[in-house]
């Protein structure tokens, strides 16, 4: 294997770790959150670092290998391609950590119907940035293609859950603290849904060399000015 | 330049040299070169650096005139002192030139060249060094059904590598690489250049090139040297990225 393959592969190897702990944090914090378990949310709160340290690492590593390989054509596009997956990877496990303060705010609130649909959420929003993550590792653009298409059942359980608080709200007035909360709660678990379809963005971008944020219909080549 | 725990094979105190009385071309120089490690030194043509890299095997001597100032510590001896051996020395720190060097014998003789220098007749030790280094210039499954051939036979790449694999045989510490891929394909410089990496476990390589991307991929440590002073000295990942010289910066950045 060439030198440069193999410090490709040791990038790639240092951004699934840490993807494998922002998927944990994800799950811990909405699981902290509808089993009250006040010790697991401040466990996500305290691992941060732990994923901080790796976006630091791997922006380092894809800045190096910049300076001193010049990489052109394949290489340049994963290189580009890791350092924004890893600034969208950081800024997931930012959310997952708002969640779990939030579970600490609300830990002794007791459970209302939206908390079903918040873990559903939760499991949509986190198989998303697992199959973001796979489609990145094996280069497979049709699982990409697939997740951009389930950030709207995100976005739709998103509206739904707040539908349901603002009917909450206006009913009781004592559950607005609570009801703020967990609208904030289900806001961050959208933004991680965003964040998975920047992922499989990008990773569109590395195996066509086509850029399709932005863009109403994947399918479509970019129109020009 | 930043402190280090890693081992020096060689360090460069206060070196100046002189092609004449008058002309000064290396001032005052001084620079560890780590064992095991890949040393690059880059910089404008005239800025000394073949020069500083003919001090480290006395290259220089072969012609009258010139003259050192300071000291080369190679294994805590000077090796500027005039009780030296250049014979030796050149042994301990090989040299491989731009173009290939073949000399007109076979392929086994030209590796065999130094070792039989050395006094060496036995066929089988011969054999068996004469693999070993062309294994480790990655070139014995190339040639190892034809190794009485000329070696003018082979391609300038193939020659590079059997160049490099006359150096090895002799078991050098230190292989001085003076633009050793500016005359070869991409495809054989890639392969210099994946060479020097796998040679690192064992010898510690100095290497002169113009091509400063090249001193990027392959080095672990990068001197940039302007009219014959070092105006920097680092790692090679600190030099191309954050380099401490605005001098440095111009550059490697193409501002010059």
């Amino acid at each position: 294997m060439l030198i440069k393959d193999e410090e490709l592969k040791g990038i790639k190897e240092m951004l699934l770790t840490m993807a494998s702990h922002v998927e944990i944090a994800i799950k811990d914090s909405v699981k902290s959150l509808l089993e009250k378990d006040l010790e697991l949310a401040n466990k996500v709160i305290k691992n941060d670092h732990i994923v901080n340290t790796y976006d630091v690492q791997i922006d380092e590593a894809c800045i190096k290998f910049i300076a001193r390989r010049q990489p052109v054509g394949k290489d340049l596009r994963f290189i580009t391609t890791g350092m924004k997956i890893t600034t969208d990877l950081e800024r997931i496990a930012d959310h997952a950590v708002n969640i779990a303060e939030r579970a600490v705010e609300l830990i002794n609130e007791p459970a209302n119907k939206t908390y079903e649909d918040i873990s559903r959420m939760r499991e949509v929003a986190q198989r998303m940035i697992k199959d973001a993550i796979a489609s990145f590792v094996n280069e497979d653009k049709r699982l990409a293609k697939d997740v951009i298409m389930r950030d709207d059942e995100v976005d739709d359980l998103n509206d739904s859950i707040n539908d349901e608080l603002i009917t909450i709200m206006t009913k009781q007035s004592a559950s607005i603290i609570q009801a703020t909360k967990l609208a904030y709660i289900s806001r961050n678990l959208e933004r991680i849904g965003d964040h998975a379809t920047n992922i499989a963005e990008m990773v569109i971008y590395m195996t066509e060399g086509r850029i399709v944020r932005h863009m109403a219909d994947i399918k479509e080549p970019p129109k020009h000015p | 330049m930043k402190s280090t725990t890693v081992d020096r094979i060689i360090d460069v105190k206060s070196l100046s040299f002189f092609y004449s009385q008058d002309s000064q071309t290396l001032k005052n120089i001084s620079m560890p070169i780590y064992r095991n490690m890949v040393t690059s030194l880059i910089g404008p043509s005239g800025c000394g650096k073949t020069t500083l890299l003919r001090c480290f095997n006395r290259m220089h001597d072969l012609y009258p005139g010139n003259r050192y100032e300071g000291e080369i510590l190679f294994n805590n001896t000077n090796i500027l002192s005039n009780s030296v051996d250049l014979i030796e020395l050149r042994c301990r720190i090989g040299m491989v030139f731009q173009r290939p060097t073949p000399f007109p014998m076979s392929i086994f003789e030209n590796v065999a060249f130094g070792l039989k220098l050395k006094g060496i007749k036995n066929r089988r030790e011969l054999g068996q060094s004469v693999e070993t280094a062309l294994r480790h210039a990655v070139l014995w499954d190339e040639v190892k059904d034809r190794l009485n051939a000329s070696a003018y036979n082979l391609s300038t790449g193939q020659q590079q590598r059997l160049v490099i694999a006359r150096s090895l045989a002799v078991k050098p510490d230190v292989l001085l690489f003076d633009e050793p891929a500016s005359s070869l394909d991409p495809i054989s410089t890639l392969k210099i250049e994946e060479l020097s990496a796998s040679l690192k476990s064992n010898y510690t390589i100095i290497i002169v090139t113009h091509n400063m991307q090249q001193a990027a991929r392959i080095s672990d440590w990068t001197g940039f040297m302007m009219l014959g002073e070092l105006v920097e000295f680092d790692r090679t990942d600190q030099l191309f990225t954050n380099p401490s010289n605005l001098l440095t910066e111009d550059y490697i950045s193409g501002r010059f």
